[in-house]
């Protein structure tokens, strides 16, 4: 009776030992899986960086930096070929340019009024509205700018062209606004209650509290909206592909039609160039463009939110 | 300075800065009311503009010359397999690393490389991931301008969403749960299934309905791999009636997709044609809010019914 008891007692001990180092060896592999899950990351950014580099490598075999640089021209596709990437830029600069001057003031007037006047029950109403536009799909945009605000600003300014970059740029502004606004606001909330008491117990009124105590307290992460802001209007695609026009024209004035970089890369792939032509090289060329640029404005933004970081 | 203020002037001063906090409060009120409402004015236009092509028709016809006659069926079941393609990679993928990061990740510079990248990708525009897809699946791994190649794509862009959206749903149970289930001798994948995972199901959901609402309207990525704009026939089916009941041949198939036809049709100069893109950005638009319908729906839900 005893013996039988004891063997028991030891066939279930190792049977709990084998089983705990079955276990704690299945923890070791899934481990591993989870980890190559969070390694997916990381070679997508390698991969991003590898493809860009690696196509625009035989694009510049072709085109020297030089000529990539500093011609005025843009047309790889003619037989009269002109690889200057600058009337490229100036497009995508110029639509930027107005995108921000419509999402940036109004971003953050809606923004300081959500976070510092707005009562409870409207903030919890309008935040949410905020964040849904945020999904609608940038083609709709696209066909509000070319369908109806062209129609509308041609009324305004007679000979407008149908394509042109005010459009565009002002579709992708008040597309943006609720970006901008939005993450300035959670920026603006997360400045403690108590300054803000500071500043009233001082007799400053709610818009002087915003202004000169919120709004500085909120700078780093108000910098980083607008640099949220900024890089969804320089690698905003359909509404320029849509409204602006598809020729590439070194011009700054947003009455006019240009390419940007991103209607270049639509043209390119809507047609069926072959693998390994100068044309389908050349938009990797661009897109390298594209993604310096992002980048640029990217680490400027680190910065200055490094820069202006309050810790409470 | 303040001895010399008289009474008066700090009246004044006082009534002047009422006043612009009141002025204030009215402009703000102005500029958000005037946002929503051009922004409610535009859709409403787009649904008017489309209203006469909305029908059974339009969902059921292949595109077409005449605009009348056109319609989106190859589109929405482009959408629906490039979807199907999209969440079954992206869930596994996001989600496991979402766990690696929030439960098994040490604090090292490795992670810090790790949750960098992730957060970069969030921020790199969405045509760039077009261009990756061209170069990698597309040429390299030779799938072609195939619904794989699309799925895969979106697969990727929106995979930062889902990590995002797990880790926030992981960190939100407490850590009694967890130490609890440690202390009964359970190991941390153990741990992870059983007790943390579970209550963290509704924040997953969200977060890879709401990345799917964002893949859904992309356009830029699809058009740059070479989706077509005219595609009159549909992809196999996935499902048939003879052994062994599934088909694949549809992952490498052609395909046209929802955004890519309503660009088709809005670049048209045919007014007829502008108004079969707007009831199909309407009936795009539907789509995406209703996601995001379901999205908020679940959080609801799972949040009322967990009880710490």
């Amino acid at each position: 009776m005893s013996t039988t008891a004891t063997t028991r007692t030891a066939a279930m001990g190792e049977g709990v030992f084998s089983s705990l180092r079955y276990r704690k060896h299945r923890d070791r592999v899934i481990e591993l899986i989870l980890l190559a899950a969070a390694l997916v990351a990381v070679f997508t950014t390698l991969a991003i960086v590898f493809i860009l580099v690696y196509e625009s490598a035989a694009f510049f075999e072709h085109v020297s930096i030089k000529d990539f640089l500093t011609d005025t021209q843009w047309t790889p596709l003619f037989d009269d070929a002109h690889y200057g990437i600058m009337p490229l830029v100036s497009g995508t600069l110029t639509v930027t340019f107005v995108a921000l001057l419509v999402a940036i003031p109004l971003g953050t007037i809606i923004a300081v009024y959500l976070s510092e006047f707005a009562t409870y029950r409207m903030r919890e109403t309008v935040k949410p509205i905020l964040e849904l536009l945020g999904a609608v799909p940038t083609v709709v945009y696209g066909y509000f700018a070319l369908l109806m605000v062209t129609p509308f600003l041609q009324k305004l300014i007679p000979d407008l062209p149908g394509f042109n970059m005010l459009s565009a740029g002002l579709v992708i502004g008040l597309m943006i606004v609720p970006y901008v606004a939005s993450v300035s606001e959670d920026a603006m909330r997360a400045v403690p209650r108590y300054m803000r008491e500071g500043s009233y117990a001082m007799g400053a009124t709610r818009l002087q509290t915003a202004m000169r105590v919120v709004v500085p307290g909120a700078l780093s992460g108000i910098a980083a909206a607008y640099i949220l802001g900024i890089s969804r209007a320089i690698g905003e695609t359909m509404v320029v592909a849509i409204a602006a026009g598809m020729q590439p024209t070194l011009t700054f004035n947003p009455t006019e039609p240009a390419a940007t970089i991103t209607a270049y890369i639509v043209q390119v792939s809507l047609g069926d160039l072959p693998h390994d032509s100068i044309g389908y090289q050349s938009i990797f060329a661009a897109g390298l463009v594209l993604m310096l640029m992002t980048l640029v404005f990217n680490l400027i933004g680190f910065f200055l939110t490094r820069r202006f970081r309050e810790a409470y | 300075m303040a001895a010399v203020m008289t009474i008066e002037e700090l009246r004044h001063g006082l009534s002047r800065r009422k006043h612009l906090d009141k002025l204030f409060v009215v402009v703000g009120l102005l500029i958000l009311m005037s946002c929503l409402g051009l922004l409610a004015l535009l859709f409403l236009d787009l649904v008017r503009d489309g209203a006469s092509r909305f029908g059974w028709d339009f969902l059921t016809q292949f595109p077409s010359r005449k605009a009348e006659r056109a319609g989106i069926l190859s589109a929405w079941v482009g959408t629906s397999m490039i979807m199907l393609v999209t969440a079954v990679v992206s869930l596994p993928v996001g989600v496991a690393a979402g766990i690696y990061l929030e439960e098994y990740a040490p604090k090292n510079w490795f992670t810090g490389i790790i949750e960098i990248n992730v957060t970069n990708l969030a921020g790199v525009p969405s045509i760039v991931y077009g261009l990756l897809a061209l170069g990698l699946f597309v040429y390299q791994f030779g799938f072609g301008q195939s619904v794989l190649s699309a799925g895969l794509t979106l697969a990727l862009l929106i995979l930062p969403i889902i990590i995002v959206g797990t880790r926030e749903s992981l960190r939100a149970v407490p850590k009694a749960i967890r130490e609890a289930a440690y202390g009964l001798g359970a190991t941390r994948w153990e741990v992870t299934k059983d007790h943390v995972l579970p209550y963290s199901t509704g924040g997953i959901l969200t977060g890879l309905i709401l990345g799917l609402s964002r893949a859904i309207g992309e356009t830029a990525p699809i058009i740059t791999i070479g989706a077509l704009s005219f595609i009159a026939f549909l992809p196999g089916s996935p499902v048939t009636g003879e052994f062994p009941f599934l088909n694949w041949d549809w992952l490498w198939s052609e395909f046209t997709a929802m955004p890519i036809q309503i660009f088709n049709w809005v670049s048209r100069p045919d007014q007829a044609f502008q108004q079969n893109a707007a009831a199909a950005a309407a009936i795009l638009l539907g789509m995406t809010l209703a996601m995001n319908a379901i999205a908020i729906y679940i959080r609801y839900r799972f949040r009322k019914k967990i009880n710490w």
